[in-house]
């Protein structure tokens, strides 16, 4: 458990191919090793890092498993009550025109108890980035039924499998919100194989860019994994990821450029 | 050369707004105080001085874009009445816990529910104990006429960024529905943000090159942390008491008899003291201006002379409380209070002070 990774032989300036964005701290990542969320902030922080826009953007973190996102951005940012973060992120802007913002949102606080700030910021159009995780679970609370849980799928507040007859169908939020005159750029991304994580720090590069052109909102809906909630590994996870929540949640553009993307069938 | 002007209460609280040099209000219709977004909306303060003006989805909506603009280092400011305010707790705490500034109003009608939309005052407990969860408290100032509703925003943003705390005014449907002359004080400018740069290092501004990021939460999960921050909350807490409760006496020099009153009460109370005087009463009264930090010391001062208070208020009997507490029962202290919209008049008052207090 203590061993040392650091072989200082190998770690020479002609071998650095690859180097730790300067807007992530160096603070531990509380996240589950196997998580998405861990490699959603370092492509959040890297396009801030390229776009130099470090001095300009306010991040808003929600509650959930992401509730200490401050303390990996280096960045200034604020810690909103539970679902709440698109009301902060609305006045930010509103006070703050020249800033970049952005929220982080995972699918309870986004598409549950946020729904009602989450659907009115989109619809008001509000220039700003929202970066919705979902991976089908309240994580952080130890693995309850989310908006979004698969029919069928187990979680602790519906051990048997979501039955949707009871408990209600996943809210696709994504693909209501892309509905709203408000959003600009709606798409959704995965972040669990190296061709995604680059089509996912695209889509996000994106997303900020946006904000200079005051179209209205930009979403980015990160289909992710919870190993710890799904009581699977990490690789197990992501091969039910693939499985069963790409189905459902189909990866790519939904709006573009403020035009809903026809998809050729 | 003052400007005067005939305007409502709620009116005069928008027009303040702008002239204090607030950025921005966000809010949500709700009887009886939409007058301040309506006022807000027709006069283009966006145009005046650059404010924003954002109608909200919902109460949750406005008091949380309150606390994202007040930790940008922003003036931002609310109103709702009871109903919505009661959703606005959520964010309030959130605010308290934070240590942001903001300014809430409250213009207070008739509960529990839904209620009524006739003016009461039956949300003392909640602004003045905390309302949300937590161990929190707002400054409360309650102004009793519509000069103090113009007044009392500029002395709120003060105390707001002074103690880097949440401030309410408790209003209620009578000062934010009447029509009084307000004496208009000169427009303020806003702060650039160079300016909120440098007044409020705890602002989220945008992180400086070489500067320590800045980080606006109420989460601690290490509870001797957490017990830290609580401390240091009640040490500021502890300030305000001592620093910053504010009252008005009238004729209590020679008084036997005490009314204590806050808001609309007082006016009343103020007419009910004068036809006791013109039958030869003794009456005195007591306004607190601060129902947090609350008059203890002028209660326990008066309760000394006085042979009995009556507390009056539009409720069933909260404020009372605080005043037994600072006459430590040396004395009667008796409540007389309508609800529900009911006013009582000034005879009805020295009618209660009468019986429950001098034949009593």
């Amino acid at each position: 458990m203590t061993q040392n990774f650091d072989i200082p032989e190998i770690r020479t300036p002609e071998n650095l191919v690859y180097k730790k964005t300067s807007v992530l701290t160096d603070n531990v990542l509380h996240y589950c090793p196997g998580c998405g969320h861990g490699t959603t902030h370092r492509l959040i922080a890297e396009v801030i890092e390229e776009m130099g826009i470090q001095s300009e953007v306010i991040g808003v973190a929600p509650v959930g498993c992401s509730v200490m996102a401050y303390n990996y951005f280096d960045i200034d940012m604020q810690e909103a009550a539970h679902g709440r973060a698109p009301a902060l992120a609305t006045a930010i802007k509103r006070v703050f025109p020249e800033k970049f913002v952005f929220t982080y949102q995972g699918d309870g606080d986004l598409a549950a108890i946020g729904t009602g700030e989450t659907i009115h910021a989109c619809n008001r159009g509000e220039n700003i980035t929202i970066i919705f995780i979902n991976n089908a679970i309240y994580g952080m609370t130890g693995g309850q039924m989310a908006p979004t849980t698969l029919p069928d799928m187990p979680t602790s507040t519906c051990p048997y499998g979501r039955d949707v007859k009871i408990m209600g169908n996943p809210l696709k939020i994504t693909e209501l919100l892309a509905m709203l005159p408000g959003t600009y750029y709606v798409t959704r991304q995965a972040v669990h194989s190296p061709a995604l994580v680059r089509r996912a720090k695209k889509a996000i590069r994106m997303a900020f860019e946006n904000q200079k052109l005051d179209r209205g909102v930009s979403f980015i809906e990160i289909v992710s994994n919870c190993n710890s909630g799904w009581k699977l590994t990490p690789v197990q996870a992501i091969k039910w990821l693939e499985e069963n929540m790409l189905p459902f949640y189909p990866l790519g553009d939904l709006k573009v450029n403020g035009e809903l993307v026809k998809k050729s069938e | 050369m003052k400007e005067l002007r005939l305007m409502k209460g709620n009116e005069a609280f928008a027009e303040a707004a702008i002239r204090a040099g607030a950025d921005a209000y966000f809010g949500y219709p709700i009887t009886p105080q939409s007058e301040v977004m309506e006022y807000l909306m027709a006069e283009k303060p966006y145009e005046r001085t650059g404010m924003i003006v954002l109608q909200s989805e919902s109460e949750l909506g406005a008091i949380n874009m309150v606390y994202g603009a007040a930790a940008c280092g922003k003036r931002a400011l609310t109103s709702s009445s009871s109903p919505g305010i009661s959703l606005m707790q959520e964010g309030i705490s959130y605010i308290a816990g934070s240590e942001l500034p903001c300014l809430i109003m409250n213009v207070v009608r008739g509960g529990p529910g839904l209620g009524t939309i006739q003016p009461s005052q039956s949300d003392y407990f909640q602004a003045t104990k905390g309302g949300g969860h937590g161990d929190y408290r707002l400054i409360v100032l309650a102004p009793s006429s519509v000069q103090e509703m113009f007044d009392f925003v500029s002395l709120g943003f003060e105390l707001a960024f002074k103690y880097r705390n949440p401030v309410m005014m408790l209003s209620d449907g009578v000062i934010g529905q009447m029509m009084e002359k307000v004496e208009l004080s000169e427009q303020q400018g806003r702060l650039t943000n160079q300016q909120i740069d440098e007044l409020y290092p705890w602002a989220t501004t945008g992180k400086k090159p070489g500067k320590e990021r800045r980080i606006i939460t109420s989460l601690e999960l290490d509870p001797g942390r957490q017990e830290k921050h609580n401390l240091k909350l009640q040490e500021k807490y502890r300030k305000i008491e001592t620093t910053e409760v504010r009252y008005e006496t009238l004729h209590c020099d020679d008084a036997e008899y005490l009314l204590v009153a806050f808001g609309s009460s007082a006016r009343i109370c103020q007419k009910a003291m004068d036809l006791g005087r013109s039958k030869g009463i003794k009456i005195g009264l007591m306004r607190p201006i601060t129902l947090y930090p609350f008059p203890y010391s002028i209660i326990e001062q008066l309760s000394k002379q006085v042979k009995g208070i009556l507390v009056v208020e539009l409720n069933a009997g909260q404020m009372i409380e605080d005043v037994r507490l600072g006459s430590h029962d040396r004395i009667k202290v008796e409540h007389y209070g309508r609800f529900g919209g009911m006013i009582p008049s000034p005879v009805d008052v020295l009618y209660a002070m009468e019986k429950q207090i001098i034949g009593g």
